[in-house]
Parts: C-alpha cells; sequence; structure tokens
C-alpha cells in the first residue's frame, strides 16, 4: 500500500534520527558530554609550595608552571598568596606565575594550585620552527672523549631515537669506558647529555616532571631529557632511555627556562603536594569548553533562570511523545489530546502524590460546582470564564486550607494550569451528561494514565538530563513522532476490540 | 482478557482506525470539502442539486433573538428534531414526537416545557456541541417518521442506514437500530445496535451492540436475522449520488426511511466508524482495494451502485 511519495518521507525522517544521535554521540566523544548523569572524572588538584626568606628587599619571585603538559588539560589555576601582587605571564614558549611584593621580612610561603584532567590525547603543540643546537666548546682531553663518543653512538644508531639511546646507554656506569668516565660525574649527568646532543646536531633540553600519587606532600620533580626529533619534542628518561611519558607523570616544566627564581629572597625551595580528586563528568565538560565553538547547543551559555525554563521545555517533546504513543500505538482515549502532558508537566513540579491529590480535589470539587453552573443557563464562554474563576477559588481555598493544616502540598496546587483545568471540568461534566459516568472514567483514567506516564518519564533524572545537554536528541523524538503519524497497524486496543470477528476468521 | 491476533484480523482484511486515517481519509478526502460534511445545513444544500432528498428544514436559528420566532413556530407542530448544524456523534440533537398540552414529548417519552427548548438552542449557538467549541447555529428539520416495516424493530428511535461509500462506490452498510441505552439515537457508540446489511440484497447479516454480537433486539426482543430493507437499490445509488455532491472519495452516508418521503439522507460523514465491519462479520480493506485497482471507474451512480451489489457481497 506503500506508494512511491513516501519514500523521501522516510528518507528525510531516518536522516533526522540519525543526525540527531550522530549529533549527540560527536559531543559525546568531543565535548566529554556523559551520558549519564552521576558519572564522575579523576582530576589531580596539584599545588607547588615556594618558600624563601625574605631579606627586606622588594621581591619577585617567578615559577615556572605547565603550559601544555602532555597527557593533560590543565582545568584551573589559582594562587593563594596573601599581599602578594600575582600574575601568570606568557612568554614565547614558557609560562611563568610571578609574584611580587615591595617589603619581605621572614620566612615566606606562596602557593600555586592547579588542576589537571588526564586526557591521553593532550599534546603540546609543536614549535613553529625547529629548534637550534648550540655547539659547545670542549676542553682537551674532553674534546677527544666526547667526538669519540658520539662517533661510537652515531655508528650503532640511525634516528635522533637511537641515536640518544645509544648515547645514554654509553653513558652508563656498567658500560662506561674510559672515554666516558673522564667526562661524567653524577652531578652533571644529564647537562653533560644535553651538551653532547646538541654537539651531535639533536636539539636537546631537560624537562622536570612530577610523579603523581595519591595524597602525596612535599615531593620533588624529577628531571628528564628531552630531544627534537624534527616534528616534535620527545621526552626521555635520562637513566634508561624509555621513550614516552608514563601516565602518572606530569611535565611540570619543560624548555629551558628555569624553575623558580627568586629576586630579594634567600634559601628559595619548592616542594609540590597532590590530592586525586573527583568532579562530575558533566561539569567539567560545561568548565572545560566554556565559550567553546562546539558548545554552540549547550544551554549552560544562557542565564540560569531561562536555563530552568529550557529544562522544562525541553522536557516537554518526552511527554509529546508518550502521548502519540500512548494514543496511536496502544489506543488509550484521552480527554483533550494534550491535557495529559501539561498535567504532567505540572506533576513535575509538584512529585507525583501531592500532584495527585490537589488535581482530583481540584477536579472533583469544580464537578460538584459545574452541576449547579449547567442548571444556570448560562453562555458557553461565560460558563468558561466563571468555571476558570471558580478553579482559581478552590485552588486558593485548597491552599490556605493545606497550609493551615500543616502540609505543604496544599500549595502545589498553583502549578496547575487553571485554564486546562477549568476545560477538563467542562469536558468531563459535559461527557458526564451525555455518555454517563462510565465514558467519564474511561477518558478520565486513560487522561491520568498518560500524565502519570509521561510523568515518570519526565521526570528520569536521565530524562532531564539527556533531553537538556544533548537537545540535538530532540530531532530523533521529533523523527520518532513523524514515524508513528505514518503507522497503520493496529492499536494494541483494537486486538480486544475486534475479538468478536474471531467467529468469522 | 480475550484477544485477537493481527494476524488474523489481516485475514479478515480489518480496516483499523491508524489506516483509515493514513490510507484513506488523509488520501482521499479532500480538507476543503470537510465543511460541507461538518455543517448539516451546507450538506442539506450541497446534496439537493444532485436530487438527493433530506428531510425538510424547518428553520435556521443562527442569533440568540431568533429563538422567539422559534417558539412561534413550533406551537403549531407536532413533531421536529432540533441538531447543532456542526454536531456529531448524536450530541445535542433533541428529537420532538409529539406535544402534551403545551409541553413537548421526547423520544423517550419524556416531556419538557419550552423554556427547556431555548435553552438548549441557547447552548446549540454557543458552539457547546460544535467540534471545535466555536459558536453553530441550530437546525429545525421535520421529523422523520420511520417505515413502520424498519420503526418496530427500533426502540423509540428512528433506524438509519449507514452506507460507507469509497470514490462512489456502496462498499458496505448497516442498519442502526435505537435502544434504550442510545436514548433514541442510532449512535452505535451510545449503545445503539448495529446490523450488517449484505450490500448485494440489503439483508441483514449479524447484529452487534456495544461490539458484542447479538441475536435480538435488547428492547423489543425481536429476532434481526431476517431483515429485509426495501428499495435497496435506490439507496445504494442515493448514497453513490452523495459522492458527486461533495467530492470526498471516503465517507459514511446515513439515510433514513420515512414512511411518507421513503429514502432522505440524514448526514453524511466524513470519518466514519470501524464498527460497520463487525456487524458485517467482513473487514472493509478487500473491498476498498477492489475499488482502488478498478482500471476504468464507472461514471453514473447507477452503474457504481449495480457494480457494487454484483462484487461485494463476497468479497
Ligand atoms: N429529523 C429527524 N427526525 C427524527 N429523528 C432524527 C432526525 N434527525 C436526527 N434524528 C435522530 O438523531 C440521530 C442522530 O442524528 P444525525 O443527523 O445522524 O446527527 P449526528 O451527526 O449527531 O449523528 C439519528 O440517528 C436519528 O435517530
Ligand atoms: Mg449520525
Amino acid at each position: 500500500m506503500t506508494s512511491p511519495s513516501r519514500l523521501p518521507f522516510y528518507i528525510a525522517v531516518f536522516l533526522l534520527i540519525t543526525a540527531g544521535i550522530s549529533l549527540a554521540v560527536w559531543r559525546h566523544i568531543e565535548l566529554g558530554i556523559p551520558w549519564l548523569t552521576g558519572e564522575q572524572r579523576p582530576v589531580w588538584m596539584v599545588e607547588a609550595r615556594v618558600d624563601f626568606d625574605g631579606s627586606n628587599e622588594p621581591v619577585v619571585a617567578s615559577l615556572n608552571v605547565p603550559e601544555q603538559p602532555p597527557g593533560f588539560r590543565i582545568l584551573t589555576e589559582q594562587a593563594a598568596s596573601p599581599g602578594y601582587g600575582f600574575s601568570i605571564i606568557d612568554k614565547a614558549g614558557s609560562r611563568r606565575a610571578e609574584w611580587t611584593k615591595r617589603e619581605v621580612v621572614g620566612p615566606q610561603t606562596l602557593y600555586f594550585k592547579a588542576q589537571f584532567i588526564p586526557d591521553p590525547n593532550a599534546e603540546p603543540a609543536p614549535p613553529a620552527q625547529p629548534p637550534k643546537t648550540k655547539r659547545l666548546f670542549w676542553e682537551e682531553p674532553q674534546a677527544t672523549a666526547v667526538r669519540e663518543i658520539l662517533a661510537q653512538a652515531e655508528a650503532r644508531s640511525s634516528t635522533p631515537e637511537s641515536m640518544t639511546r645509544e648515547l645514554i646507554q654509553l653513558m652508563q656506569p656498567d658500560t662506561r669506558v674510559q672515554n666516558t668516565t673522564l667526562l661524567v660525574s653524577e652531578a652533571n649527568y644529564l647537562q653533560l647529555l644535553v651538551n653532547m646532543l646538541n654537539h651531535s646536531g639533536i636539539p636537546a633540553r631537560t624537562a622536570d616532571g612530577l610523579k603523581l600519587e595519591d595524597a602525596r606532600r612535599r615531593q620533588q620533580l624529577t628531571p628528564f631529557l628531552q630531544i627534537y626529533n624534527g616534528e616534535r619534542w620527545l621526552t626521555l628518561n635520562p637513566k634508561t632511555a624509555a621513550q614516552g611519558v608514563p601516565e602518572d607523570l606530569i611535565l611540570w616544566r619543560q624548555g629551558s627556562e628555569s624553575l623558580l627564581d627568586v629576586v630579594g629572597g634567600d634559601n628559595s625551595e619548592i616542594s609540590f603536594s597532590m590530592l586525586r580528586q573527583t568532579v562530575p563528568a558533566l561539569q567539567l565538560a560545561a568548565m572545560q569548553f566554556d565559550g567553546d565553538g562546539l558548545s554552540f547547543l549547550s544551554f549552560y551559555e544562557l542565564p540560569i533562570e531561562e536555563q530552568s525554563m529550557f529544562r522544562m521545555l525541553l522536557l516537554l517533546p518526552l511527554g509529546a511523545l508518550v502521548v502519540a504513543f500512548m494514543r496511536i500505538v496502544i489506543g488509550i482515549r484521552t480527554s483533550g489530546t494534550f491535557m495529559p502532558v501539561l498535567i504532567a508537566v505540572a506533576f513535575v513540579q509538584t512529585t507525583l502524590v501531592p500532584g495527585l491529590v490537589a488535581f482530583l480535589s481540584v477536579v472533583a470539587i469544580g464537578l460538584a460546582m459545574r452541576g449547579y453552573l449547567s442548571s444556570l443557563n448560562l453562555l458557553l464562554v461565560s460558563r468558561i470564564s466563571a468555571l476558570i474563576i471558580l478553579v482559581i477559588f478552590i485552588t486558593a481555598g485548597l491552599s490556605i486550607f493545606g497550609y493551615q493544616m500543616g502540609f505543604n502540598t496544599g500549595m502545589t496546587v498553583t502549578f496547575f494550569p487553571m485554564v486546562i483545568i477549568a476545560w477538563t471540568i467542562e469536558r468531563m461534566s459535559i461527557l458526564w451528561e451525555e455518555e454517563g459516568g462510565q465514558e467519564v472514567l474511561v477518558q478520565g483514567s486513560g487522561s491520568l494514565f498518560v500524565a502519570i506516564c509521561a510523568y515518570l518519564l519526565m521526570s528520569a533524572p536521565l530524562a532531564g538530563h539527556l533531553t537538556f545537554n544533548f537537545p540535538e536528541l530532540h530531532f530523533a523524538i521529533l523523527g520518532l513522532i513523524l514515524l508513528m503519524g505514518q503507522y497503520t497497524g493496529y492499536k494494541l486496543s483494537e486486538l480486544r476490540r475486534f475479538t468478536p470477528m474471531k467467529v468469522y476468521d | 482478557m480475550d484477544w485477537i491476533s493481527p494476524r488474523a484480523l489481516n485475514r479478515l482484511g480489518m480496516l483499523n482506525m491508524n489506516r483509515r486515517n493514513v490510507d484513506y481519509i488523509a488520501r482521499y478526502n479532500e480538507r476543503s470539502s470537510y465543511p460541507l460534511v461538518d455543517n448539516k445545513l451546507k450538506t442539506k444544500l450541497a446534496v439537493a442539486e444532485y436530487g438527493v432528498k433530506t428531510p425538510q428544514l424547518l428553520q435556521v436559528v443562527k442569533q440568540q433573538h431568533e429563538i422567539s420566532r422559534f417558539r412561534d413556530m413550533a406551537e403549531g407542530l407536532a413533531g421536529f428534531a432540533i441538531k447543532p448544524a456542526k454536531g456529531s456523534g448524536g450530541k445535542g440533537i433533541t428529537v420532538i414526537t409529539g406535544r402534551d398540552g403545551d409541553d413537548y414529548v421526547k423520544a423517550s417519552g419524556a416531556r419538557v416545557g419550552a423554556s427547556v427548548l431555548e435553552r438548549h438552542l441557547t447552548n446549540i449557538l454557543a458552539g457547546l456541541y460544535s467540534l471545535a467549541g466555536t459558536p453553530d447555529v441550530a437546525i429545525v428539520e421535520s421529523l422523520v417518521e420511520s417505515a413502520p416495516s424498519l420503526a418496530r424493530y427500533s426502540h423509540q428511535g428512528v433506524p438509519d442506514i449507514r452506507i460507507v461509500v469509497f470514490q462512489g462506490y456502496p462498499v458496505m452498510a448497516m442498519l442502526r437500530l435505537a435502544t434504550t441505552d442510545s436514548d433514541g439515537k442510532a449512535n452505535l457508540h451510545q449503545g445503539a445496535v448495529g446490523v450488517g446489511l449484505d450490500i448485494g440484497t440489503g439483508r441483514s447479516l449479524n447484529a452487534v451492540q456495544f461490539n458484542r454480537p447479538i441475536t435480538l433486539h435488547p428492547d423489543t426482543g425481536l429476532a434481526l436475522e431476517n431483515i429485509n430493507i426495501d428499495d435497496w437499490e435506490e439507496m445504494l445509488e442515493m448514497a453513490s449520488r452523495c459522492y458527486e455532491a461533495t467530492g470526498l472519495g471516503y465517507m459514511g452516508v446515513d439515510l433514513v426511511v420515512d414512511s411518507n418521503e421513503g429514502p432522505l439522507l440524514l448526514e453524511l460523514n466524513a470519518r466514519p466508524g470501524l464498527a460497520i465491519q463487525m456487524a458485517n462479520g467482513r473487514g472493509l480493506l478487500p473491498r476498498l482495494r477492489a475499488v482502488e485497482s478498478l482500471k476504468r471507474p464507472h461514471f453514473t451512480p447507477g452503474e457504481r451502485a449495480n457494480y457494487a451489489m454484483k462484487t461485494f457481497a463476497s468479497l
């Protein structure tokens, strides 16, 4: 029976649904907006503590802070140091936190806190132009030793990476030959390595890393070696030559800048403490992508008041979906097509039981009063208007009565849309007069049933979360509703209604 | 709980609500033709041009102040019916069958004063019974006095004959008999009895009330098996002619047989119900599909009625 003209319709519906879902999936992956409400993500809180003694002079303390450590994203940064001027200075290739104060006496403590989110995809941007190497002038006999070691390492390697590995190997105590012993001492090992690599034409530098362990205090940084392989900086362990940054290691400092400079103070020291925290994934996503181009579909940009209004509005399509399903597929009769949705919305605000009690009492009292109105022989418009006013009286009466009896549920009546209730009462009472109490019961309970179903769906935390954070899912809902509009199969209720046809089968 | 499987329903060719709406009403009924059938006054005028008779129009009450004229006119009448022009499902219809002094006697036997009727007219004008609650007009038309052969089956009301007409072909028919439950109106969902009619002969098939099969009329106790409608072909042709008058591809035509005037059109319906299938014990789909697959449709109502009588009885 499907005529060909319906094909474009189905394609459009299909596109609508896939667009909605894939947009949601994409935003989930890109923005990290979680599917579930309660999802938590780990965050590392790292605190750098700088101690020094003031010597009655103006102080400038400048601490290197991470810019883009591999494997982490910086969520927040904050400095705590009363009485100091503070700013973060971005200078070519390095970021420094700078504290300043004019008169400083005695021991001083400065704090810098930052939160890091583990993110395997986070990578520092590669340098705009390849870094230059510096050739050092070596004195004899070191010059010969360096030349020979480098020649040896070079002979065994093919790339900057393998060259570095070989060199590190040659400099280890157990493999050291005479040449090496001549050069190496514990204190200068890393700097020597950097110098030798630079000498051989491979850009190299040092970096400092912090090992992340929950609830550790007074930790120090460990040094690492970085070489440039022509594309980007690689990090190596200077002792084992293991390449890459371990997952639990955050590179606090990269590049040639010093870690800490204190001008006007003595005995400066730095130590780190850290804490593993969890934050709701949703909050994380919202913070991380504040103002990001991808967040165009986000309602978090709106003022709070509008947000809560949209929270409600975005639930309505779910209610409409329930009504469409109940009427088209199940075949439940309701009084007024979307009256159940509006009642369900009111239930969301009042919660179910108080809402139900309030709604039923208003309608019941209203029906009794409507009985009197109908004997007055009024015109329809004035009868409805009178009914609206009566409904408001009933509502007010119930609220005051409920309040004086000591429960707040009385107040919840005010959430119900007065005009809708008035119409409901009007329809019910006409139905009563014309079709009898049974039809009122059927349609009334049908409406309430659909309203409760819609309420249960709309009040589920997951529903609120998904509709608000993935508004594009409404495309899929729209698609489903359109599809249902084309459903030509039997309703569930018809399978019962047509039962007597069994005898003719 | 008793259920019938969707497969069995498919085998029987039962038309369901969703398919009726999507595949027939939405596809074959022009929106613009709806006012013609949703408004009984317009229907009366439209079908008159095509030679389809309706109960005589006595008065149209359009405004509140015209109600006083109604009182004058009704004084001299024995029987009449008041209807909202845009009503449906029997709502707002008051049938007066006689007089008792100054009072009017309703079909149910209840007596009402003129003031009750005037209040009723006011309600109709305010739109209480119209589909969308919009202001309406009231029609006063002559009382249909059913031919005795049929009237004896019906309790307190006029029996009417519902014929589903698809693209001008009468495809299925049933007789509707009023009961106490239906308050003298022949509307099935209010409790009237539906008796399926053989489209080929006009003889009764099965009967249902409230969707359940019955064999005897619940009030009169008469057996419903051997009812035979006179002038069957003429009635089918009349129903078929309404297609030309309205252009509606899928509709229900309600006819009554008046003892003096013969068959009259009571009303047209752009959304005819599905219960007719249960009264017939047949599904509509095979017949609808037969019409849809006709290569050369017949052009005159007579030809179509004839074709329907020959072909559909066996489907
Ligand atoms: N002129 C009339 N004379 C007698 N009974 C009538 C008349 N008009 C309507 N009725 C009764 O009222 C019922 C409903 O009328 P109808 O015109 O079909 O309106 P509706 O659209 O509400 O079904 C009919 O089945 C019939 O029993
Ligand atoms: Mg009717």
